[in-house]
């Protein structure tokens, strides 16, 4: 096992190159950079040409390349050409708790939530459980978050003031950006949970164990579920990463200080080493969370080989 | 000669022994019949499709999509307003007989432009939904059936396409092909299978361990005939659910393009921009959000049941 870990994490390092590689490239084939002059229409052109010289953008980009992955090698993802006096790193550092604490709370929530409500639709086939978790599967994925998010900021900040509607300064300011950011996760989990289980529970060892008398709880909790929780697990892997790193829609509206707003602004502000920052920091996420699935699979599962 | 009873096994004659005439009287006709088979012999496909058609629900599904598509080809062409033709003497009207739905501040009929936004979404939707079919479970099919190496690169290859920030590839394609459908299209083809490939891979991995694929290969079968039609169809349920939850994905993905200004751009008018529009009369003038997210919501019930009704008729193990 140790070996796979090792071989997994060096390929892991070289998709991250090449990852790093692609995005530099293509980041600077769109036209414009964080100094041209349609960005900043008050400064004189002779000005913007100076500044761009200090960051190195004049350079020839396979110049730039160079510079920026023997900086990447030590550490160093340089400094954000929009935010003032700010390295990435510092920026990182300082977003990425943030955009964490919500995330991993919303990730809990939607695997609370999401599992045993995927478990009762499947048990309880047809019934009302089911119906109940198909209609708020349904809105979770119809109703676009961010109409959640304002429907829910009204409700909640405007009619009844019962938390803040911007913040983390106390518990409550943290209840709907994570309830929004686990809505949509809640519904995807239920129904890949109830599609699954429902597979499993045709299995003929399910008969088996109940025409042995083990009790319904057992034969659910301990038997189908290691056996039907594979696709969830597959899932979750790259949503902890997403989720992690912060989620755009909800930053922006209930304004939290973390990382997600970046990902667009970055991109549409042309701030090439934030830009970059991010992805790096991002995939790193991506191929650790994607490891530690797949590792999951062998566990949950011993007949999956893996690192063969 | 020994006379041998009509009852007695055939294998006590041997090939020289001349077959006595008593054994070779006609059968009767009554009794020829019990021999024919009274059903034409069905194929795989055709018992799905007959298992299908029993699921009311997956049939009240389909025939709603099937409505719904139709409306968004013939409203556009046959109602009294475009969705791009202005009034501005009845803006922000609420649904009435002369406009079903409404208007929206620049006095369009919402109903019209709910019917043509139906054509955008329903073709990025239907796209998603074909390309996750077709490249996510091949893909994910033969990385996690032949694993080892080729499972190792083909899932590097996955997590660097979902690293790339999507934004980025989305600007250049508008930017190469303009800011219309077909670049929101081919956007969607280069990342949107990578869910449901990691899907097919998990589940492939577990089920090319288990005593029906070693029954299978012990049969001779080649690998892509056990990955095509043992594991693949094994897999189904989990392929249905992502695929049915893309679909709005993709929907609102081409909102939120838009949104930035660099998806399609009004008066065209696709659901997710129409609900992104309405975001700020969400109080005011609610039935401008009604309309597209309950059109958007019926699409996803209607997907869900059949959904669900496909993925039953599906499953081999159900066969009657």
């Amino acid at each position: 096992m140790a070996k796979y870990i090792l071989k997994r994490l060096t390929a892991g390092i070289v998709s991250l190159f090449i990852l790093v590689t692609i995005t530099f490239f293509l980041m600077h084939v769109i036209p414009g950079g964080p100094f041209s002059p349609s960005e900043q229409r008050n400064v004189p052109e002779k000005i913007l040409v100076q500044i761009s010289d200090k960051y190195g953008l004049n350079d020839p980009l396979i110049v730039q390349y160079g510079r920026y992955i023997g900086n990447l090698l030590h550490g160093d993802m340089g400094i954000s050409f929009k935010k003032q006096d700010t390295t990435v790193n510092e920026l990182i550092a300082a977003g990425f708790p943030v955009s964490a604490r919500v995330g991993a709370l919303g990730v809990c929530t939607a695997l609370i939530v999401g599992i045993p409500l995927g478990i009762i639709a499947a048990v309880r086939r047809g019934k009302l459980a089911d119906g109940f978790s198909m209609v708020f599967a349904t809105i979770g994925v119809s109703v676009p978050s961010f109409v959640i998010c304002v429907l829910m900021m009204y409700l909640f900040c405007e009619k009844w003031k019962i938390f803040p509607s911007y913040g983390l300064r106390s518990w409550k300011g943290y209840i709907l950006p994570v309830f929004c950011m686990a809505f949509s996760q809640i519904a995807y989990i239920t129904r890949l949970m109830r599609s699954s289980m429902l597979e499993t529970l045709r299995q003929d060892y399910i008969r088996t164990e109940r025409s042995k008398g083990v009790p319904e709880f057992q034969v659910i909790g301990k038997y189908a579920l290691k056996n039907s929780i594979l696709p969830v697990v597959t899932y979750v892997g790259p949503m902890v990463a997403s989720l992690l790193t912060g989620t755009f829609i909800i930053e922006k509206l209930f304004s939290i200080p973390g990382l997600g707003r970046y990902f667009v602004s970055a991109i549409t502000d042309r701030d090439y080493s934030v830009v970059l920052g991010l992805t790096v920091f991002l995939g790193s996420m991506i191929i650790i969370c994607n490891l530690v699935v797949d590792i999951m699979y062998a566990v949950i599962d011993p007949r999956v080989k893996i690192t063969e | 000669m020994p006379t041998i009873e009509p009852n007695e096994p055939t294998h006590s004659l041997s090939m020289t022994d001349e077959i006595p005439e008593a054994l070779l009287a006609p059968l009767s006709d009554s009794e020829r019949e019990k021999e024919t088979i009274s059903r034409p012999s069905v194929s795989y496909w055709k018992m799905c499709w007959m298992r299908l058609k029993k699921d009311k629900l997956a049939m009240l599904g389909l025939t709603v999509l099937v409505i719904m598509t139709l409306l968004a080809i013939l409203v556009p062409m046959f109602s009294p307003y475009t969705y791009d033709q202005t009034d501005f003497a009845h803006p922000l009207e609420w649904p009435s007989a002369l406009h079903l739905f409404g208007t929206d501040k620049m006095g369009r009929d919402i109903f019209v432009r709910t019917m043509y936004g139906a054509r955008i979404s329903l073709t990025i939707g239907f796209t998603a939904a074909a390309i996750n079919m077709v490249i996510g479970v091949l893909y994910g099919g033969i990385a996690g059936y032949l694993g080892g190496m080729v499972d190792l690169v083909m899932m590097r290859i996955v997590d660097i396409l979902t690293g790339i920030p999507s934004l980025i590839y989305m600007i250049l394609l508008m930017m190469f092909l303009g800011n219309n459908i077909q670049s929101i299209l081919i956007a969607m083809c280069l990342t949107y299978w990578i869910t449901t490939a990691r899907m097919v891979r998990a589940q492939i991995l577990t089920l090319r361990e288990q005593d029906f694929a070693l029954a299978a290969k012990v049969c001779g079968l080649s690998k892509w005939q056990i990955l095509i039609h043992h594991l693949i169809p094994n897999s189904m349920g989990s392929i249905i659910v992502t695929v049915t939850f893309l679909i709005p994905s993709a929907i609102f993905q081409e909102a939120f393009l838009s949104f930035l200004g660099i998806g399609i751009q009004v008066p065209m008018a696709s659901w997710g921009t129409l609900a992104n529009d309405a975001i700020e009369y969400l109080f005011s003038y609610p039935y401008m959000m009604l309309f597209p997210a309950s059109a958007i919501s019926i699409t996803i019930f209607s997907l869900n049941f059949i959904g669900d009704g496909l993925r039953d008729a599906l499953d081999p193990r159900l066969k009657k």
